[in-house]
């Protein structure tokens, strides 16, 4: 495999990465109304990715860094391109994470409320806005012969992008609730069961639509075999969910989310950034690609040091193993 | 179009602001975590209860600030696409390295262990709790050590070649590119300067509760620390800021010039340092000005006969070798800035030894207004700190990258000032609400004092960590 293509995929296992960490925290986020009956109950659904959103979130960073320095052409037409969608992504993640920290600063019950506010909508829009902005690279979006995008911002949100961003919005909802339901106890753990399987369903139906409309509008055949592939496993972890499975249901949601995110990088292959008024314009891994000398380096730099992050990063995960109980909580924020 | 709506300006006042931004919390990040190892460290190694206070309180501190660097950082980190994709497209070959780099080395270790650090408390042995605030201290270094490297790409571009054919420039050697002679002065200087931050912050808190008369056990300490942090951290920053000067006339005589708005090169006495100057406006014409001779040629060269070219001379040169155009900044902007840098530097440096005479031997300062005086620490440190890097980023101009890009080819050209405007709109509301939260939030927590010391549990003598929760 030469290196371009080498880096299409670290690429892509970092938006893997980026949607199955950081996805259960929407999820757990966008739950916070359905699953929270009281500020105990909310705080416990906040606990459960309290020491590791911030790594989670990191992922998009390294993410769009590694993007910038293996395809530059990539990452500026994507970035100055998806504009406004971008925009509200930033404020998004912006307002989730100071509300987490922000919070249990102080007891006034309309203080908790604007910041638990703030939570749902800025895990809701970043959840739908990057199923937007994928289906959107995979369609292709007109491109001028600098590479710049010259569609308006309602061209994004097209029947096909909308369609993606329901079925992101829907992928980590269950997600999130699933992990939830391994991650805490008594009745909130019951609550969060009994919404995976409802929330299941539904996502099963979108994001097979979604799939179905990949394969066959842009599917290759090794992006058809990964969508298949992913259908099967979120219909699996639904069947693990009415059985209680917590555990198996998390791992086949997590595998679903990265397979059907790899179905798309596979789509677009070879290219990066279709362009659909011409295809002249298009970017593809070859002409959006950094040196030679470049990807060399920085092959060696993620060849030695992602597994180490990936070594301290699974450590931090099974520090925080238990179950979060509303017994920890104590009556008054702790520090 | 309106001039109002030219994306190139609106784009480069929100790059300004939405930077600067993210530096008022950054520089505390770096200082204060660094502070609340030590502290913490302290700790472990004597039992004594109080450090153990402090690294809490101080640690809380900490984490209020942190949320804000990282919900800005990432603002920061798609800006360079989403405004400046020319110049994303020019030099991401040779600038998205070192950003990679951040992200794989610094930021995940940073992200991780500070979560393994806020909520290990009860949950990690001692050690190994220890050990995850000094990752988080490496990695939050580290992170600065990669960002200045690429600034100071753009500030001395090094380590490339120019591709013609696909219009950019590319690496040709990434030790070249992390060890840029302006990285390695500037980098130590701007940790130095990150350090002084936290002693301001250090030496306000204690003063604050020493005027008082409450916390003394622990806020006595504290103010010791802050005052020889401040101190020690406030010479390294004059002895470095003198190496980075060094380096900035080497490679960028302009801006040297706009700092002392020197207009034609001068030698020796005449190459004189202005403290003072009372001018027109546009810092064309002196009216009236206190001047050290030789102090700019010793500055510049480190000699006291040397020559500092001027504008106007190297204009003319700028003409002959990059064609014709304008190549000097604003000049009231840096001649304005580099003074208050040292300045407001310098003043706090002066505080502090003030304070560390007052307080010798367990002296307390007989007037009290002397503690009000002390609480200016912070906001002086901090307020030299963002002047400094005004000075770096406005005397660069009008290059983004110095005589290989202008900031005028890197705006992106497929986003409108429409666009721009609304971004602008947004992140300033956003950005200035949280400041207000923020602010407040840390003042409570500055003023609550540290808590009390953790008890020990009876059967096993062990110290009972409360759990950390949100
Ligand atoms: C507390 C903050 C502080 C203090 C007291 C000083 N500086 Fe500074 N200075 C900074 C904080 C700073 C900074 C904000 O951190 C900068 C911006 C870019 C950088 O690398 O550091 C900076 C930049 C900077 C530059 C520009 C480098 C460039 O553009 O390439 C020079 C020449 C100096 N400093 C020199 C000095 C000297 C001679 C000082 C004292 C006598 C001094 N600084 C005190
Ligand atoms: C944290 C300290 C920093 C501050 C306060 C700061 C401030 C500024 C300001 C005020 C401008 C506007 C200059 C103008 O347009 O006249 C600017 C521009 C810019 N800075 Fe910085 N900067 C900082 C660090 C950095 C770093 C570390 C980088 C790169 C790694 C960087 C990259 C840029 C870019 C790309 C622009 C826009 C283009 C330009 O106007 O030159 N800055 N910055
Ligand atoms: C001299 C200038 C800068 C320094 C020294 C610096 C340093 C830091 C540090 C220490 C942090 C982590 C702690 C905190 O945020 O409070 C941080 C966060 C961040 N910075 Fe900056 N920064 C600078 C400017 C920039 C610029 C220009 C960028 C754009 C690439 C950037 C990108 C980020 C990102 C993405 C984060 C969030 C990382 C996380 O999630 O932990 N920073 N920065």
């Amino acid at each position: 495999m030469d290196l371009p293509t080498l880096w299409f995929f670290i690429v892509g296992f970092l938006f893997v990465g980026y949607f199955v960490l950081d996805g259960f925290d929407f999820g757990v986020g966008m739950s916070l109304p359905f699953l929270g009956k009281d500020d105990t109950d909310r705080r416990v659904l906040i606990n459960t990715i309290g020491p590791v959103w911030d790594l989670n979130e990191t992922w998009v960073i390294v993410a769009g860094a590694a993007l910038f320095a293996a395809f530059p052409e990539w990452y500026a037409t994507l970035f100055s391109g998806f504009y406004l969608p971008l925009l509200l992504i930033l404020l998004a993640l912006i307002l989730r994470g100071v509300s987490f920290e922000y919070r249990h600063q102080r007891p006034e019950k309309v203080w908790k409320a604007r910041f638990d506010r703030m939570i749902v909508v800025g895990s809701a829009v970043p959840a739908f806005l990057w199923g937007v902005a994928f289906a959107n690279i995979v369609a292709g979006v007109p491109l001028d012969a600098n590479h710049d995008y010259i569609g308006t911002f309602f061209g994004l949100l097209n029947p096909y992008a909308l369609l993606g961003g329901l079925t992101t919005l829907l992928l980590f909802f269950t997600h999130g609730v699933v992990f939830v339901a391994l991650k805490t106890d008594g009745e909130i753990r019951g609550r969060a069961r009994r919404l995976a399987v409802r929330a299941g369903a539904l996502t099963i139906v979108v994001a097979a639509s979604f799939l179905v409309w990949t394969s066959v509008a842009f599917g290759t055949p090794a992006s058809i075999l990964l969508s298949a592939g992913a259908a099967v496993v979120l219909i699996g972890s639904f069947l693990a969910n009415l059985r209680g499975r917590e555990r198996l249901a998390f791992g086949l949601m997590a595998a679903t989310i990265g397979l059907a995110v790899l179905s798309l990088f596979l789509a677009l292959f070879p290219g990066v950034m279709p362009a659909s008024n011409d295809p002249a314009n298009s970017l593809t891994i070859v002409n959006a690609s950094s040196s030679q000398y470049t990807l060399e380096i920085m092959s060696w730099v993620a060849l030695i040091f992602l597994p180490l992050i990936l070594a301290y990063q699974g450590w931090t995960y099974w520090i925080f193993r238990k179950r979060v109980t509303r017994e920890q909580i104590p009556a008054e924020a702790a520090h | 179009m309106n001039e109002f709506l030219d994306p190139l300006l609106l784009s480069r006042w929100q790059f300004g602001l939405t930077t600067i931004y993210h530096f008022l919390f950054v520089p505390l990040t770096i200082g204060l975590v660094t502070t609340v190892a030590i502290f913490q460290t302290a700790w472990v190694r004597t039992g004594s209860l109080k450090y153990l206070q402090l690294t809490r309180f101080f640690g809380k501190i900490f984490l209020i600030n942190f949320a804000m660097g990282v919900v800005t950082g990432i603002v920061q980190e798609f800006q360079f696409g989403m405004n400046w994709s020319d110049y994303s497209r020019f030099v991401g070959d040779v600038f998205g390295a070192p950003l990679a780099l951040e992200g794989l080395l610094a930021f995940f270790l940073e992200a991780t262990f500070i979560g393994l650090w806020i909520f290990g408390w009860d949950k990690l042995p001692e050690k190994l709790h220890l050990a995850s605030i000094w990752a988080a201290t490496v990695g939050s270094i580290l992170s600065a050590y990669f960002i200045i490297a690429a600034n100071s790409f753009m500030q001395n571009p090094v380590a490339f070649r120019i591709n013609e054919e696909k219009g950019r420039a590319e690496l040709t050697n990434i030790w070249e590119l992390l060890t840029n002679k302006v990285a390695l002065a500037a980098f130590p200087h701007t940790i130095f300067a990150c350090f002084m931050v936290a002693a301001g912050l250090i030496i306000a808190t204690a003063a604050w509760h020493l005027y008082r008369n409450q916390h003394l056990e622990t806020m006595r300490p504290a103010l010791k620390f802050g005052l020889w942090m401040m101190v020690g951290a406030g010479a390294l920053t004059v002895l470095t800021g003198d190496q980075l000067g060094l380096a900035m006339v080497e490679t960028q005589p302009m801006k040297m010039a706009a700092a002392e708005a020197l207009y034609h090169t001068a030698t020796g006495a005449n190459a004189s340092f202005s403290v003072f100057t009372l001018g027109t406006p546009d810092g064309v014409h002196e009216l009236f000005s206190i001047r050290i001779p030789y102090l700019l040629s010793f500055l510049s060269t480190h000699t006291f006969d040397g020559t500092v070219e001027g504008i106007n001379n190297l204009q003319e040169q700028y003409v002959q070798l990059y064609g014709p155009g304008d190549y000097s900044p604003t000049i009231w902007i840096t001649y304005w800035s580099f003074r208050w840098m040292i300045g407001l530097g310098m003043s706090h440096v002066l505080i502090a030894v003030a304070g560390l005479w007052l307080t010798r031997r367990g002296r307390s300062p007989r007037w009290r207004w002397m503690w009000r005086v002390a609480v200016w620490a912070f906001p002086l440190s901090l307020g030299a700190m963002i002047v400094g890097w005004i000075f770096t980023e406005m005397g660069r101009q009008p290059w983004i990258v110095f005589g290989l890009l202008k900031t005028q080819d890197a705006v992106s050209p497929g986003v409108t000032g429409v666009e721009v405007l609304i971004s602008l709109i947004a992140f300033t509301l956003i950005y200035g609400t949280l400041a207000v939260v923020e602010f407040k939030l840390i003042k409570k927590a500055i003023q609550k004092g540290p808590d009390d010391a953790p008890k020990e549990d009876p059967e096993t003598g062990e110290l009972q960590h409360t759990a950390t929760v949100y």
